[in-house]
């Protein structure tokens, strides 16, 4: 017997025995009914507003509580622009990226030597660059999240090896809540799903000094989600 | 209706004045009250420390004295934990396991019988004092008893309540655990009392005497001023 | 020494170190706030509770099926998947791989499991070079420490003993800033994701549905950990199954809020093979290693099997009277606090560990705050009833059986209460002392008199 059979034979032997239902402490032990599952997650976590705007107030609300930096734009030409005021500012001098829709244009008109993610890479040379710029399957309105796969969003370490993390987004992508998240994945990737994905919420933290907040601590230390 | 007191062992020979309290009260209210004279202890020693056949023996002379009670009731969320919760599972399985469910279903910890049984709120008690209230574990978390003491406490002329910011934490008692772990248990008591303290109250009130017990010894000790009291005897200053 | 009395040593210590149980107690008191704002933010918290318990409810009570779908779904992807019984066959599995890929390092993102097959002991035996990258665990490593807590690891030290740390072991420069002293293991770590050898990782959820490995983390070292090295392998115990992805929607945000009092930690990824064709970076094999390490045995007690629930987030251990008094270490174990009282004797052995189960007020505070409401206190009532049944202790049995011969005598027990009150002022001199029957009552506390007039002697007269 192999040490897959043996577990298993474990688990089946334990099985036998019905446990008392979840949640009564022991006191009902009826008959598993077919479905344990009463109820769904969506009407018990967090409201998300009704509206269109609300959620997307309700996502600027969370990123900043997160520390995350979320700017809004009427145009894709006003969220170039915005980019490349970051870039001055924070003197950029090599960017990462992957191509897609958003991130071709836009990292094009930096003008700084970009690499590509979506291509083979060397891992020391995105170590070396002052910011990744990726873009993301979905924004999460009830967490402020922003929902990453390693094929929509340029590889695995693209969104977290770099100190800086820039999302461009399209406010379409906005979506409420995470069983709305996880609605959307299985639409878009059910057959195939990526070997990654990721729920991004703030930047990189930690709390292990003291319970005090420190941003930064292996993973990005800066989040900022553009979007038009 | 006829009341049947469950005296808890250290209620009998520490704070009978508890006991004498519930009596007058219910009595005022006007109820007959009877005490089953040959009930010494629920069982909670050894069922807690594991050893559930000793305790089974002492329960199993609990039920006939209270099968044929119409309500029964405990002035301790601890002892009330006992018959209520506990008592269906000592029997379980056991030629007794519907008699202890039937006990189970008519018992009472005595601020849970006034407020939810009986409907009453205001005894007309007077207790022109600065208290703040312990909840006991097992009433707090196996009987649900919060609202119900505050409530009683509400309408005592004179009483203001301050809550602790520890209020629901244990203070350590647990029965024979705060003999097998003094330390601990004096730690957790040590916790608690300075909550109490920062309240400036004057009484620790509580329906559960063994914590009091618990507690007031560490006060004591200390030289802390703060004194214990259980409930009914505030409910039943005039 | 026993594990017992070296428990009872370390409560010792840790009840009298007034300056651990403020360290703690303002930890903790801060991570209060911040979850009950979390859990307020629910729309309806209970009912939440409510469905994780059935949640994992169903995936431990199908835990075979789950499993099956689990290793068919991670396999269909080219993952490695490897079954271990005990510690010791996960640790040969583990060590295999590391001979076999030549390895001589290794980065660690943070799990328990590991502690629980000692699993970096085994590994530098083995002459490899061992970090662990999340921030916390590294701490407790350069201190050839355990974890203190199994979210919070190294929630017992203050910012000057961690700054020390770091001048001694790594010759940083003197600080005390939270900032400054990250960025020292930050800057620390760095290069070691990139040259690491093997990535070994934990898990927090295993999704059957979908053939997937969920990892909940802060720091991102977690993400580093399985981007970077060539080579990832995942342990992680059988218990960790859910059924469905989208049962993540609950799980997350759970997690988070008990663990952590946030409505989602940093990142929450989801991992569903290695590096697939087409994908540029990720490793090229992935190894998930599932240990049963007597969880079956767990699983075998229907009374108790709701303990395969827990999350491992950390709340019971944050709201234990216990744990707050004598820190994680105390305890001994991997796993510490309420859960670690409950299931250490089933991992490790009833008769040595039932004194965590006594060591107990069973207060409830656990049990209430739960999120997939595992019956906790009730269980180390049931861990005590086992312990008696299985072995009971022949002087505690025999106090126990003198007291129901007495408890069912009125008369004798009568009898009893005024003979010790008679005696109660004997007691008087000796209080505290080594003579005092009471002693463990009366080293801190004083004990009541008993009444002159005890309530039956009031009722009798009365009648
Ligand atoms: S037992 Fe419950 S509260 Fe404790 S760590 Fe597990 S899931 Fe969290």
């Amino acid at each position: 017997m192999t040490e897959r059979e043996k577990i298993l034979a474990r688990v089946r032997q334990a099985l036998k025995t019905p446990a008392p239902l979840p949640g009564s402490h022991g006191k009902i032990h009826l008959p598993a009914a077919e479905q344990v599952r009463t109820s769904t997650a969506k009407q018990w976590l967090p409201f998300v507003g009704e509206s269109f705007d609300e959620r997307l107030a309700l996502f600027a609300k969370n990123a900043a509580e997160l520390k995350a930096d979320f700017q809004l734009f009427n145009s894709a030409d006003e969220m170039r622009a915005a980019l490349t005021r970051l870039s001055e500012t924070e003197k950029w001098q090599r960017v990462a990226g992957h191509s897609g829709g958003l991130t071709d244009a836009i990292c094009a008109t930096l003008g700084l030597p970009l690499l590509r993610t979506d291509r083979p890479y060397d891992v020391n040379d995105l170590e070396s660059c002052d910011v990744g710029i990726s873009e993301c399957d979905a924004l999460i309105a009830q967490t402020s999240s922003v929902l990453v796969t390693n094929r929509s969003a340029g590889g695995r370490a693209l969104s977290v090896l770099p100190p800086h993390h820039v999302v461009l987004a399209r406010r379409e992508q906005l979506i409420a809540d995470l069983p709305s998240a996880f609605e959307l994945l299985k639409q878009k990737y059910a057959a195939n799903y990526p070997s990654m994905i990721s729920f991004i919420t703030g930047p990189s933290r930690t709390g292990d000094i003291e319970r005090i907040l420190v941003l930064g601590a292996h993973g990005p230390k800066k989040l900022t989600i553009l979007c038009f | 209706m006829t009341v049947t007191l469950f005296i808890p062992c250290f209620i009998d020979a520490l704070f009978p004045r508890a006991g004498i309290s519930m009596v007058q009260i219910l009595e005022r209210l006007g109820h007959r009250v009877v005490v089953p004279e040959a009930i010494t202890c629920c069982g909670q020693p050894p069922f807690n420390s594991g050893y559930w056949d000793e305790a089974r023996a002492v329960a199993a002379k609990v039920l006939p004295q209270l099968a044929n009670a119409d309500a029964i009731v405990i002035g301790s969320g601890s002892c009330g934990a006992m018959l209520k919760v506990f008592y269906p599972q000592l029997f379980e399985k056991t030629p007794q396991a519907g008699l202890a469910k039937q006990i189970s279903e008519r018992t009472w910890e005595f601020s849970d019988f006034l407020v939810n049984k009986l409907g009453v709120t205001d005894l007309g008690a007077n207790f022109p004092h600065k208290v703040t209230f312990h909840d006991g574990c097992h009433g707090l978390r196996e009987l649900n008893l919060k609202k119900q003491p505050r409530a009683l406490l509400a309408n005592v002329k004179g009483l203001q309540l301050v809550e602790m910011s520890e209020a629901e934490t244990c203070c350590g008692f647990g029965g024979t655990f705060s003999a097998k772990f003094p330390m601990i248990s004096t730690a957790m008591g040590d916790v608690k009392c300075a909550s109490a303290t920062e309240t400036s109250a004057e009484y620790i009130v509580s329906n559960d005497s063994s914590c009091l017990m618990h507690l007031q010894g560490l006060l004591s000790r200390q030289g802390n001023p703060l004194k214990t009291i259980h409930l009914a005897e505030v409910l039943n200053q005039k | 020494m026993t594990f017992v009395s070296q428990f009872l040593k370390q409560a010792r210590v840790m009840t009298s170190d007034l300056r651990h149980r403020r360290i703690i107690r303002t930890a903790l008191g801060n991570y209060e706030i911040v979850r009950d704002k979390r859990k307020a933010a629910f729309q309806n918290w209970q009912s939440a509770r409510q469905l994780a318990a059935e949640t994992k409810w169903e995936a431990v009570n199908h835990l075979d099926q789950y499993l099956e779908e689990l290793v068919a779904k991670l396999e269909a992807r080219g993952t490695k998947v490897h079954w271990a019984s005990n510690s010791a066959q996960a640790r040969e599995i583990i060590l295999q791989i590391v001979t076999e890929k030549k390895a001589r390092s290794v980065i660690k993102s943070k799990t328990m499991t590991s502690e629980e097959i000692h699993l970096n002991d085994a590994l530098e035996h083995a002459g490899l070079n061992v970090v662990e990258s999340d921030l916390g665990e590294f701490i407790v490593q350069l201190r050839h420490e355990t974890p203190y807590h199994i979210v919070f690891p190294s929630m017992h030290l203050t910012r000057d003993e961690i700054s020390e740390l770091f001048q001694r072991e790594l010759g940083s420069a003197a600080t005390n800033d939270p900032e400054e002293l990250t960025m020292i293991a930050r800057d620390a770590l760095r290069k070691k994701y990139i040259t690491a050898d093997i990535g070994i990782t934990g898990a927090n959820f295993a999704i059957a549905e979908t053939g997937m490995i969920s990892i909940t983390e802060n720091e991102g070292n977690a993400r580093l950990t399985a981007a970077l090295p060539k080579t990832v392998i995942s342990l992680l115990g059988i218990e960790k199954i859910l059924p469905k992805l989208d049962d993540l929607a609950l799980f997350l945000p759970m997690l988070a809020t008990m663990g952590a009092g946030q409505a989602l930690t940093a990142y929450n990824t989801m991992y569903g093979g290695p590096r697939q064709p087409g994908e540029t970076d990720g490793p090229e094999e992935w190894h998930v290693v599932l240990l049963d390490n007597h969880r079956t045995e767990l699983l075998a007690d229907a009374e108790q099997r709701d303990a395969l629930q827990c999350i491992r987030c950390g709340a019971c251990l944050n709201v234990c009277p216990i744990f707050r008094n004598v820190g994680g270490h105390a305890y001994g174990t991997t796993y510490s606090g309420p859960i670690g009282s409950v299931i250490t004797p089933h991992l490790r052995g009833l008769h040595d560990w039932k004194h965590l189960s006594n060591a107990s007020s069973l207060c409830g505070a656990c049990t209430e705050t739960c999120p997939v409401k595992i019956d906790l206190h009730h269980h180390l009532l049931q861990n005590r009833r086992n312990a008696a049944q299985e072995k009971p202790s022949a002087s505690e049995q025999t106090t126990y059986k003198l007291f129901a011969f007495a408890a069912n005598r009125p008369k004798l027990w009568n009898f009893g209460r005024k003979v010790a009150r008679l005696f109660q002022p004997l007691q008087k001199p000796v209080k505290g002392t080594a003579l005092d029957p009471a002693k463990a009552w009366t080293q801190t506390r004083d004990l009541p008199p008993l009444a002159k007039e005890s309530f039956k002697d009031w009722w009798k007269k009365r009648k």
